[in-house]
């Protein structure tokens, strides 16, 4: 029996949550109607990263690359281009510029500057499948390690290619594995950190959704270097789909003896367990990710010693992230030079970035090191959603900072991002507009920290507090340009006292949108205006009497009755009674409704 | 002398379920984290009671597990609704206009965020990023994820689920 067709159906979250799984049904129901059940194959994969256009289906061997799919188009996919192989040209994506509908995703913008190395599987192949894994060289990797290397060569081949910590950090891998080696200990142990708790960033979760083998051939290669029998992976609880796919490939890695007692015949033995969080972003920081594991609250600890000395249960710990562990076993095959090889001078290889907010082309995107901002963000990300303007990025999440316009034309790695009062962070990467106020986006951010601080050491429980009740006064029209220069000195002090990453990095978002935005901080406390709009209480809305027609549609949609006037007259708003929800704002079909 | 009292008030058939919880992780207090996670999916949430319960049988100090409880924010000592409510206030979903949408809940549904409303129904809470920023901004109810959303989308998505309850 040969098939002809493979029907690969986009299983990730993001798809899912617009019905994927329902289409996967329908093209396999549609494909036994039609009789082709010797010749099709559906395969549910992992994230094709182009969520923006999602539901994704693509059609093999002629790479047809359908976007935004519903369930009722599955009928015409098989019976067109299954049946007759005529592509579906409806469905094909179509290019921005040229405004031609483009049926091979080598050929779609968002793809054509990537490079995947990370991602390489992800939305090639079935995630339940270590058949599939093991086609595309899965687990070779681990044979070469076992069979033929000792674990010193290993950790050199790893030193050697420059791979650093993708968590945020940025800490030289192969140094890492080389410390927890050299730890002095009988139990060690290695540790997955897939804590992904950073809002915007989604690009763990799609590793492990749609190569979790990847993941768990890395953590047996990191137990033979280090001497660890045990790994373990913390994941949150709040990722369903990626625990069940996990729980799957342990269970196929111990059935193919990839797990378990004496892998390959070599003697090494080594096993992964599932450790779960339970929503606490502090646990990203590896001190409170142990103490989690432990059945603790998760409370950071002063370092040294450090986890690769004395970390789960008191043993020596090696803990790296999702992504990092993704890119273990390319090196090992592909070997050091060629992954050091890409890349800037000290960061090597590539990132992966979750591309959100008010960018065309949302997704999860991975670039060689030294992509400029500008590549990512008007290259890949086709720009600025209905042709506004760009004002920033913010990258590194709650622990990073903003960058603006300035900043595009820097190439991404960590020691760049650092020198403009950003960092790598994990990967999230959200985009700003025109219409975003800075100080609320650093208002938003230190709402979060304040949620999620651990409450361990004074800076951070009380100085984010602090700073978030500064925000919350200019935000409100009640600050002064004495605040602004409270803000920052706090702002420093945390940064410089906090006990661990979360906190000596919350301040980010404050400092990065003074230095970058201060004509907007200044804007807020001289002249109470939010040029945004998006501060409530300093907006006021009023309707243009030479423009109103006296409709009344405003004045039906106003929740408190705020608007008067009579049937076509100029109608007006009561400041005081006026919430500024800006309901008629949007009901005006004339542009009446004004800001202020 | 208080605990024995608390643990006699909590239902013997609840009482089991506890032991036997604890005793599928070995009464090991470093399983705490699973344990809580097996008993909010059996109960629905983590009342004092049980957390007493869970701390007696682990004999460990019931701040400890009163602790646990609220420093992770995936646990809740309050009954959920049947259809629980998380709006997405990741960075994505806040840029696009998530608060919005809350703030359209929360006037529908007549309850504050962390609150059930009095019929049991829904329960309204936030969560930071559920990983579809691409159809920011999202709410999930229950299992179901709903992307691309505006405060105007809120009525239907509840009446759908209002039918659902009186069917």
């Amino acid at each position: 029996m040969t098939i002809g067709w493979q029907v690969l159906v986009c299983g990730g979250t993001g798809c899912r949550a617009s019905q994927s799984e329902r289409i996967e049904k329908a093209l396999k129901e549609e494909i036994r109607r039609c009789g082709l059940e010797d010749e099709a194959q559906v395969i549910r994969t992992g994230c094709f990263g182009f969520c923006e256009k999602g539901p994704v289906v693509k059609v093999i061997p002629d790479n047809t690359f359908y976007v935004q799919v519903r369930p009722e188009d599955a009928e015409e996919i098989v019976s067109e281009h299954l049946l007759k192989g005529c592509r579906v040209r409806r469905l094909l994506y179509v290019d921005p510029e040229t405004h031609l509908r483009v049926s091979d995703s080598k050929h779609i913008g968002f793809y054509r500057k990537q490079l995947r190395i990370a991602l390489r599987n992800c939305g090639f192949i079935d995630p339940e499948n270590i058949g599939e894994y093991i086609a595309r060289d899965g687990y070779a990797a681990l044979g070469k390690a076992l069979t033929g290397m000792t674990p010193e060569e290993v950790i050199g081949e790893i030193e050697r290619s420059g791979l650093r910590g993708r968590g945020g950090g940025g800490f030289p891998t192969g140094l890492k594995w080389k410390i927890t080696r050299q730890a002095p200990g009988e139990r060690k142990y290695v540790v997955c950190n897939a804590d992904e708790g950073d809002p915007g960033a989604f690009m763990d979760r799609s590793i492990l959704e749609g190569d979790p083998h990847s993941v768990l051939e890395a953590m047996a290669i990191n137990g033979y270097c280090t001497g660890a029998s045990k790994g373990l992976i913390y994941i949150r609880a709040e990722y369903p789909l990626a625990v069940e796919r996990l729980k799957t490939a342990i269970g196929q890695a111990r059935e193919a003896g990839l797990l378990g007692d004496d892998i390959l015949g070599s003697g090494f033995s080594f096993d992964v367990e599932i450790r779960y969080g339970a929503g606490a972003f502090v646990c990203g920081e590896e001190t409170a990710l142990i103490r989690s594991m432990e059945g603790q609250r998760g409370e950071a600890m002063v370092k040294p010693p450090f986890p690769s000395e004395r970390g789960y249960a008191g043993c020596p710990t090696n803990v790296n992230n999702v992504e990092t562990y993704a890119n273990i076993p390319v090196i090992l095959l592909k070997g050091a030079d060629w992954f050091a090889g890409i890349g800037t001078e000290r960061s090597k290889g590539t990132k992966v970035f979750a591309l959100a907010g008010k960018i065309n082309n949302v997704g999860l995107i991975e670039v060689p090191m030294g992509t400029t901002l500008r590549e990512v963000i008007f290259g890949i990300g086709g720009g600025i959603k209905n042709g506004k303007k760009f004002k920033a990025v913010q990258t590194g999440g709650p622990s990073g900072g903003c960058l603006t316009e300035k900043h595009l034309d820097i190439p991404i790695d960590y020691d760049n991002l650092l020198a403009a009062g950003s960092m790598m962070g994990s990967g999230g990467m959200i985009v700003m507009d025109e219409d975003d106020c800075m100080v609320s986006m650093a208002k938003f951010y230190l709402d979060f920290t304040v949620e999620e601080s651990c409450g361990k050491c004074a800076p951070c429980r009380v100085g984010n507090k602090r700073l978030h009740e500064l925000l919350q006064k200019i935000t409100g029209g009640k600050g002064t340009e004495e605040d602004l220069e409270r803000l920052r000195n706090l702002a420093l002090v945390i940064r410089d006292t906090a006990l661990c990453g979360l906190g000596q990095t919350s301040p980010n978002p404050v400092l990065s949108t003074l230095d970058n935005f201060r004509d907007e901080y200044l804007a807020h406390v001289r002249e109470q205006r939010c040029y945004a709009h998006q501060c409530r209480d300093l907006t006021q809305y009023f309707i243009s009497p030479e423009i109103c027609r006296g409709c009344t549609l405003c004045a039906r949609a106003c929740p408190v009755n705020a608007i008067s006037g009579e049937r076509k007259h100029p109608h007006a708003i009561d400041p005081l009674l006026c919430v500024r929800c800006g309901s008629c704002l949007e009901k005006c079909k004339f542009g009446a409704v004004r800001v202020r | 002398m208080e605990k024995e009292i608390r643990n006699e008030s909590l239902p013997s058939c609840v009482r089991e379920k506890v032991h036997d919880i604890c005793r599928e992780h070995g009464c090991d207090p470093g399983e705490l984290i699973h344990i809580l996670h097996a008993l909010q999916r059996t109960f629905g949430y983590l009342p004092e009671a049980v957390q007493e319960a869970v701390a007696a049988e682990l004999d460990i100090p019931v701040a400890r597990v009163y602790g646990v409880v609220t420093f992770y924010s995936y646990f809740t000592m309050v009954p959920k609704g049947k259809y629980p409510v998380s709006v997405c206030l990741g960075t994505a979903c806040y840029v696009r206009g998530a608060e919005a949408v809350l703030d359209e809940f929360r006037r529908q549904l007549e309850i504050g965020v962390g609150e059930t409303t009095l019929d049991g129904l829904f329960s309204l809470d936030c969560l930071r990023c559920v990983g579809a920023c691409g159809l920011a901004p999202v709410v999930s109810v229950g299992d179901r994820v709903y992307g691309r959303l505006t405060p105007e989308k809120v009525r239907g998505i509840l009446s759908d689920y209002y039918r659902a309850a009186e069917d």
